[in-house]
């Protein structure tokens, strides 16, 4: 017999778009993290509503998990298609459950599978002497030594409906989903009960259909266990007792909860993928509790007619003194340009959450890439001061978007949050937010001015020349401080000037507000460092978790690197990266873009060219095992400059 | 102590043309503010760009001069974080009718509690005279290569159709009439928009003040020159809707009526319905305190800097043991 894994897997559950993968994978991440288990989730899917492939893909450990890895062990089928497309990843002692009424199935029946993976699908079959079947797709699984499950999932409905003296249940195809979970959570050993309350969870908003899905899982549940008895599945999920304060998280709440405790009270999106769901979580939750008091708070979240108004309505909330954001993608972000320089030149506090997904363009509109680095530091026509921060998990997410609100009202510019779409439609197992680290600053923003504040004329001087390039700040509709704002240079008053001398004055003032961010800003919000080595990585964003997980397992077999995981982005944080790379002798660019423009600013702002590149653009996240073969083979040594990665289905 | 007029002027240099239909709408806000004893603090005045988006550098309210075509989202933006304030947006015909007509529409659709000034003269004045989106098909103005080649959108049906609830149309040089107007369009209760007509005197020199008053519109029998505007108040036009039965009525009759162009040019409100609900009250329909607690309002943090905000309630349903 092979020996067994327990508590540390991957499990892939695919689908039609609309068939309930993201539920089904949903209750399986929250069944294992009950069950003590640390999950790694994320989403694969396309743009579209109903009928493509889509797929959950799910890494369960009894340690922590920061990604992915390509091969999986439990394949979890309801469809042809989820077969087709993913057999090849199954390892030899993995399993693939499967609908016994879709193996006749071939691949020209399946149209959703598009012409370019089906040549690749077929090539492989062909090779092996097989057909272009269900059938044939398994059979070549079972070779390299799979197990195969057969589920009869048709005839387990009617068995299902007939038990239940309710005819009309075996129509439920809805629930094949939970169905097929069940099966897969059988044969893993997984405790039936802690199955069953995260199903009651999932649904908990409807009741009838939670209590229907338990049913109709136990019912498969049952089935599994006494058919595949014997079977000795490699891979088995224990319960475990659970971690304090643990929760699990998805990377499209974790910013919004960010922003609901930033205090931002106004956020304005135009609907974009992967950023909506950030706008939505804070509408759906707009009504706030606030401590020790019987009073609510409230965010008001405007869907504007684009993002050129969702920008603008955020920055004249701004200036009334409400914390405001924007949410968008890169193609949203694009419109924004224009405002964005207006809000850099007029030092308004607005805060952009921008969820990177593949451009250019529409690009792969449901798809991951880290490639909006450059644009988000130089969007806009002009030199304004502006701040990125890049976060690299969920759980920095949460904190930073606290975070990047300070500073959008410390220094008075527009602050970029960049996310990206593998954070986004992420799952995590983590540590419970503490909300009581989170102290809000609010800069120079003043109730009333005084005499100081005043010019010759008896005006506020919202833009003060003085020593400190940071200028109290009132908010609109302030007793006896009225001042104006132009896209135009301007005089401290902010009325138009195209005076040569105060031009520069006033370009000074701005931009200087850089170096004082540059000098107050923490170290561990600039670049963090972990571990220590000769090698350096370098790296931004959600890479982060493939990349700690790549180390752990290099330092299992007694391989060191360091990992200087950047965070401000703008303004450079030079003289920090430069000591990072002290004594480092090869710095490796893991970056999720083609270019590798991370790669380009440490060589602009440290004037260190990067020694390898580690790309990716192929709209699929950077998984553990690929991150781990490419930085292995440079310290083998027989590593090109740049090496592509290119896995993901 | 009574606010004057002077009160709401700044020293500010004003670079406008001479004899430009302007000044006549930067001095009917200012006396309609006047009028109204609105305390300067409380005002703001949003604008697009072009010579019209220099305007609240002349008026001593908070004055936000913004970019070209996207004065409303800016002003709705703040009228909604801080419902107290008194909103003022304005802009050229070509800032809110060409660059800006999606925001205009979509300004429609949510009846923000404002006002919205169109300072319309069928030209970019600034860019130097090019055909703007209210110039008639086949005009040719002095500083035209060609003919504009272009329709002309009817701004107050557009209005209309959008869901704008107060539609006015002013004429820049007759300013008292302005003023009433921008007054009514205050106390509106819901998106008030007032379309302007206003000479320019450096580009436009087809529909020119000589024009408006009718200088060249004699009447055969009288031997005298017909002014062109009339106002719609003094022929009995009613515009405002009293009972949302007469909804349909009412905006028949402003579509005819904006179609009136030539030598009959009406002006006056063409229609109000405050039946339908603002976008302050559709808001307070579901954040009940809305209005008394705004977000400009909210406390967001305790005295020592700590956030108030308590998310205990969302974190628990994120538990791994629930």
């Amino acid at each position: 017999m092979e020996k067994t894994t327990t508590n540390s897997l991957s499990w892939v559950i695919g689908g039609a778009q609309g068939s309930g993968v993201d539920s089904a994978a949903n209750i399986f991440s929250r069944a294992c993290a009950a069950g003590g288990l640390n999950v790694f989730g994320k989403r694969e899917y396309y743009s579209n509503i109903k009928g493509e492939h889509s797929y959950f893909t799910v890494r369960v450990s009894d340690r922590p998990v920061h990604a992915h890895v390509n091969e999986i062990n439990t394949l979890v089928s309801f469809d042809a298609e989820t077969v087709f497309r993913h057999f090849e990843d199954v390892t030899a002692d993995g399993a693939i459950i499967y609908d016994t009424d879709v193996v006749k199935t071939s691949l020209d029946e399946t149209p959703t599978v598009d012409d370019y993976a089906s040549a690749r699908i077929k090539k492989t079959l062909q090779k092996a002497g097989l057909g272009f079947t269900v059938q044939d797709a398994l059979e070549h699984a079972k070779r390299r030594g799979v197990m195969l499950f057969p589920m009869p999932f048709f005839q387990l409905l009617q068995e299902f409906a007939q038990k239940a003296n309710d005819p009309a249940l075996s129509k439920l195809t809805r629930m094949v989903n939970v169905m097929a979970l069940s099966a897969s959570m059988a044969i893993m050993g997984f405790d039936s009960g802690v199955l069953a309350r995260a199903i009651q969870f999932i649904f908990r908003a409807k009741k009838k259909v939670a209590d229907l899905n338990v049913s109709a899982s136990a019912h498969v549940y049952n089935y599994a266990k006494a058919k595949f008895a014997g079977s000795n599945f490699a891979y088995q999920l224990k319960t475990r007792p659970i971690g304090a304060n643990m929760i699990i998280v998805q990377g499209n709440q974790s910013s919004a909860l960010g922003k609901m405790v930033a205090g931002c009270r106004f956020q304005t999106y135009y609907p974009i993928t992967p950023a909506s769901d950030d706008s939505e979580f804070l509408e759906a939750n707009e009504i706030l509790d606030l401590n020790d008091s019987g009073k609510k708070g409230s965010t008001v979240v405007v869907q504007t007619e684009d993002e050129i108004a969702a920008i603008a309505m955020a920055i004249g909330s701004a200036l009334t003194g409400a914390r405001s954001a924007t949410a968008t993608s890169g193609p949203g972000f694009s419109l924004m340009a224009e405002a964005l320089g207006w809000a850099g030149i007029n030092e308004v506090p607005v805060v952009i959450s921008l969820y990177q997904r593949a451009g250019p363009s529409t690009g792969l509109p449901t798809r991951h890439e880290q490639g909006d680095l450059n644009f988000a530091i130089n969007a806009g026509h002009g030199e304004f001061p502006r701040i990125v921060l890049a976060s690299g998990d969920i759980e920095e997410s949460f904190y930073d978007t606290i975070k990047v609100f300070n500073l959008a009202d410390r220094y008075q510019m527009p602050v970029i949050h960049l996310l990206d779409k593998a954070i986004a439609n992420s799952v995590t197992t983590c540590k419970n937010f503490d909300v009581s680290k989170i102290s809000i600053h609010r800069g120079s923003m003043v109730k009333q001015i005084t005499d100081k504040d005043k010019g010759a004329a008896g005006n506020f001087l919202r833009f003060k020349l003085s020593d400190d390039p940071i200028s109290p700040r009132v908010v609109l509709g302030t007793k006896d401080a009225i001042f104006w704002n132009t896209g135009d240079e301007h005089t401290e008053e902010g009325h138009i000037s195209e005076d040569p001398e105060l031009r520069v004055q006033m370009m000074d003032k701005r931009m200087d507000k850089l170096q004082v961010a540059l000098r107050e800003i923490p170290d561990e919000d600039k670049a963090v460092a972990y571990g220590s080595g000769d090698v350096a990585i370098i790296s931004w964003g959600s890479t982060k978790g493939a990349i700690l997980d790549m180390m752990e397992k290099l330092e299992a077999e007694g391989t060191k690197v360091k990992f200087i995981q950047i965070r401000l982005m703008s303004p450079f944080p030079s003289e920090l990266v430069n000591s990072m790379l002290k004594g480092v002798k090869t710095v490796v660019d893991i970056e999720m873009n083609y270019t590798g423009q991370l790669g380009s600013l440490i060589r602009q702002h440290v004037g260190r060219e990067v020694d390898f590149k580690i790309v990716k653009y192929n709209g699929r996240p950077m998984s553990l095992d690929e991150v781990y073969n490419a930085v292995k083979r440079i310290m083998g040594g027989d590593a090109p400059k740049r090496q592509v990665l290119k896995s993901g289905a | 102590m009574a606010l004057k007029l002077s009160d709401y002027k700044t020293e500010v240099h004003n670079d406008w043309c001479p004899g430009c239909g302007d000044f006549g709408i930067l001095n009917a806000i200012q006396m309609a503010l006047a009028d109204m004893q609105v305390p300067p603090y409380k005002v703001t005045i949003f604008s697009g760009i072009g010579c019209s988006g220099k305007t609240p550098h002349f008026i001593k309210t908070y004055g936000i001069h913004t970019l070209h075509g996207r004065v409303l989202p800016f002003a709705q933006g703040a009228k909604l974080a801080n419902p107290d304030l008194e909103v003022i947006a304005v802009g050229g015909d070509g800032d809110g009718l060409g660059i800006g007509a999606g925001h205009f529409v979509s300004a429609g659709r949510r009846n923000v509690d404002m006002v919205y000034i169109i300072f319309n003269n069928g030209v970019y004045g600034l860019t130097k005279g090019q055909a703007a989106p209210t110039l008639k098909l086949g005009m040719k103005t002095k500083s035209l290569p060609q003919p504009n080649v272009n329709n002309s959108v009817n701004p107050i049906a557009l209005a209309l159709v959008a869901g704008f609830t107060f539609l006015a149309r002013g004429y820049s040089y007759d300013v008292r009439h302005l003023k009433d107007l921008i007054m009514k369009a205050v106390t509106h209760k819901g998106l008030a928009f007032i379309d302007v007509l206003q000479p320019c005197p450096t580009y436009n020199d087809i529909n020119t003040k000589e024009w408006f008053q009718g200088l060249d519109n004699i009447d055969p029998e009288t031997n005298r020159t017909m002014p062109r505007m009339y106002k719609l108040e003094e022929t009995g036009y009613d515009g405002v809707v009293h009972d949302p039965n007469e909804i349909n009525q009412k905006m028949a009759q402003v579509i005819e009526k904006s179609n009136e162009w030539g030598d009959k040019i009406p002006i006056g409100i063409f229609y109000q319905n405050e039946h339908v609900p603002t976008y302050q009250e559709r808001i307070t329909a579901r954040i009940p305190d809305y209005m008394e607690n705004a977000p400009a309002a909210q406390q967001i943090a305790d005295k020592n800097g700590k956030t108030i905000t308590n998310i205990d309630r969302l974190l628990s349903d994120l538990q791994v043991d629930k």
